[in-house]
């Protein structure tokens, strides 16, 4: 082992996107130290050696090498999905990518050196000083590792078990071979068959027959005890009639040691069972955020997706639900906020496999300044089904003249048995609005914060309150920069 | 005691100019009314008085209690208690009338000032009770599908609650029933009595509002200036001989 201290060179601006080493922190006060460890270091671009690399560390079984290989092969010969999503995915250089990252090499830098701006908001957002400090990587962990073994030795005596995908790709592969990949097959997409290839991390989750989980399970505890995800890999399979609450991430911003993000995250809702998966997340602004998220609705379980993302460069993620079984129902709540230079490309998918079947999908989006933000949806029921029901609501709103969106909603309803409601809106924040606000006292940037946390406030009551509250504070800070 | 002094100001949105020369003091408990046609400048002035954006002084002042309150930003002229109560309010979607009550009572605390949410809320209910409005008004949404007469009720509660020094209220009895005028009239001549009076500004069209709200002072606004003032009974001579009179009087001066 050789612990080299390492200076990254100042990056050159062009290409600093997919530059590696300082993301998510102004380049221009970098100079950050690291302690590079490169015992387990797989090094920059993809190849099958890369791979076999990955694979050697992590011990695995043979069969799963065998998985990734043919996931390199999917993920090599598919073509970027540019033909419908943006050309900005061009960007993304694979060659200059690190693709595993050991526990050995964590960041590391004193508090002075964390920019004040950075601070401001750590301060703002009112996280706890050691959190702060694991954040801004400061501290590669804090006591986090303590909060998750407490959870892990409490649901286990329900005889659930909450583990990284690693270790429960060891300990548990009877279960996890049966639903792995079932859900989303390694070619579904160019990004869940990179995942396939190069995953790391990630929770796995197995909850037996008829057991309710009183408390969420936390993944914001689970991923602090490790590295940030940069490929994660979770599964989570409720057996019949149990019930699970999956909280993953965080409002504050993440600070992450690569510009690209790929996770794939797989539900299995058996017979009864519920599943609800929470995601919040905050990415810094120089992240490309490509994940793909679907869970399988058995007879009468219910998959309940709610997604708030605010942050990254571009963001392409549209959780789905496939109703498998009769009376299955499926959910998708999502608010998407794109600030300058940002694209949130979100939507949900919802297909109807069964009788009786029904989902509802409630998106709404915030533009300001330049950000983009783009709703794709797909519903789908077929012609032979009876008594579906679907209902699609996409609300967007703009801050500004030039913030841009888009509706690509693709509902496909065949038969007259079944029954589908959408409706769309597009408003936008006015300067009466805002004037009426300003003579009441509030400042503009007040303003504008409290009418975007009125646009979503219906939806964000349905949160647990812990996040609709960190929410709040985190879009107040996002129009409060926003206004000049 | 407090005065808004408003000189000789004049006011154009974009190239038009449409205030030309308005002058009026008025201090605190007053109640001054302006009257005139439509078109003469009434609602540009209070608008432009608040600091809206889209309106441009282009000479004259405003000065509260002496000091000029023109190169203050809308918010930081309310901040000094001056209150607009909008012809047109406009609606929040999503943010309760206590919620955004809050948020203005809130800004007028000092920095790291935190509001005392017990004592705000037993103020709000209290000035409720007082303006005769159902305890289960403050949950809706802000102007969200309201009625004429329950945004503008909801202008006066806001004012109510904000407690300013001086008010500006535009066309406050349009779209009004006689009954929702009543309350309305109601609200305003509960804030009228005691120490704290605000100076009043009442923009209207009609002498009707001026049988329940009895100004002190009654002005005539035309062609963006004040052409006549005097008391109430100028207000009742409008009534009876129109707006006619006025412009021949003054066309023919």
């Amino acid at each position: 082992m050789s612990a080299l201290t390492y200076t990254p060179p100042p990056a050159p601006a062009a290409d600093s996107a997919t530059e590696n080493p300082v993301v998510g922190i102004d380049q221009t006060k970098g100079d950050f130290s690291y302690n590079m460890d490169y015992e387990f270091d797989a090094g920059t671009g993809l190849s099958e050696k890369t791979v076999r690399y990955i694979s050697s560390v992590k011990k695995e079984a043979p069969w799963i090498l065998e998985f990734r290989l043919n996931a390199l092969k999917k993920f090599l010969s598919m073509p970027m999905p540019t033909h419908w999503a943006t050309k900005d995915l061009e960007n993304i250089n694979f060659d200059k990518i690190r693709y595993y990252l050991s526990q050995g090499q964590k960041p590391k830098r004193t508090w002075d050196e964390v920019p004040d701006d950075i601070k401001k908001t750590f301060e703002r957002l009112g996280i706890p000083e050691q959190e702060r400090k694991f954040l801004s990587g400061v501290e590669a962990q804090f006591d986090s590792e303590a909060a998750y073994s407490n959870i892990k030795e409490l649901v286990a005596k329900q005889g659930v078990i909450f583990a990284n995908s690693t270790e429960a790709l060891r300990e548990h592969p009877e279960i996890f071979r049966k639903f792995f990949g079932k859900v989303i097959p390694t070619g579904d997409n160019k990004f869940s068959a990179l995942n396939s290839a190069v995953f790391s991390g990630g929770s796995f989750i197995y909850v037996p027959k008829g057991v309710k989980v009183a408390q969420p399970l936390q993944a914001y505890f689970r991923i602090n005890a490790e590295n940030f995800g940069q490929f994660e890999r979770t599964l989570i399979i409720a057996d019949e009639g149990s019930e699970v609450v999956y909280m993953e991430g965080c409002t504050a911003p993440k600070f992450s040691t690569s510009t690209l993000h790929s996770a794939v995250v797989e539900l299995v809702a058996l017979k009864g069972a519920k599943i609800q998966y929470i995601t919040v997340q905050n990415w810094a602004n120089n992240v490309f955020n490509l994940v793909t998220k679907r869970g399988v609705a058995h007879e009468e379980a219910e998959i309940k997706w709610i997604d708030c993302n605010i942050g990254s460069r571009l963001t392409m993620k549209y959780p789905g639900v496939v109703l498998k079984g009769r009376k299955a129902r499926g959910e998708v709540l999502s608010i998407a906020l794109a600030n300058d230079g940002q694209h949130q490309d979100t939507g949900a998918k919802m297909i109807h496999a069964a009788d009786e079947t029904t989902s509802n999908i409630i998106a709404k989006s915030i533009s300001v300044g330049q950000g983009r933000s783009t709703y794709r949806g797909v519903v789908h029921i077929p012609k032979h089904l009876k008594g579906c029901k679907n209902n699609t609501e996409c609300d967007a709103l703009l801050i500004n003249s030039n913030s841009r969106t888009d509706t690509y909603p693709a509902i496909t309803v065949r038969g007259d048995q079944n029954a589908t409601q959408h409706e769309a809106s597009v408003s936008k924040v006015n300067e009466e609005m805002i004037f009426y606000m300003q003579q009441r006292g509030l400042t503009e940037g007040q303003a504008m914060s409290l009418a975007v946390n009125g646009f979503i406030n219906d939806l964000a009551r349905q949160f647990p309150m812990e996040y609709s509250v960190e929410l709040k504070r985190l879009i107040d800070l996002e129009m409060e920069g926003s206004v000049g | 005691m407090s005065q808004l002094e408003i000189k000789d100001l004049h006011v154009a949105i974009g190239d038009k100019s449409i205030v030309k020369g308005f002058s009026l003091t008025i201090r605190s408990g007053e109640v001054h009314a302006i009257m005139g046609p439509n078109g003469t400048g009434k609602s540009t002035l209070a608008k432009a008085v608040a600091g809206h954006p889209d309106y441009t002084i282009t000479s004259g002042d405003v000065l509260l209690n002496g000091a000029s309150i023109l190169a203050q930003e809308a918010d930081e002229r309310a901040r000094s208690g001056l209150f607009l109560a909008f012809q047109y309010p406009s609606e929040i979607p999503g943010v309760s009338i206590a919620n955004f009550l809050r948020a203005a009572v809130q800004a007028r605390l000092a920095e790291g000032e935190e509001l005392d949410a017990t004592a705000y809320y037993k103020r709000l209910y209290a000035k409720m009770d007082l303006l005769k409005i159902d305890r289960k008004f403050t949950s809706r949404s802000v102007n969200d599908g309201f009625s004429g007469g329950e945004k503008k009720r909801c202008e006066i509660l806001q004012m109510a609650m904000l407690e300013p020094k001086f008010a500006l209220m535009d066309e406050t009895d349009s779209g009004l029933d006689i009954d929702a005028l009543r309350i309305v009239a109601d609200g305003v001549n509960a804030l009228r009595g005691g120490p704290s009076a605000p100076g009043i500004l009442l923009i209207t069209h009609y002498q009707r509002l001026l049988d329940h709200i009895v100004p002190d002072h009654v002005h005539v606004m035309w062609d963006g200036r004040i052409v006549k003032s005097g008391d109430k009974s100028l207000a009742l001579e409008l009534e009876a001989k129109g707006y006619d009179w006025v412009k021949k009087e003054f066309a023919a001066a």
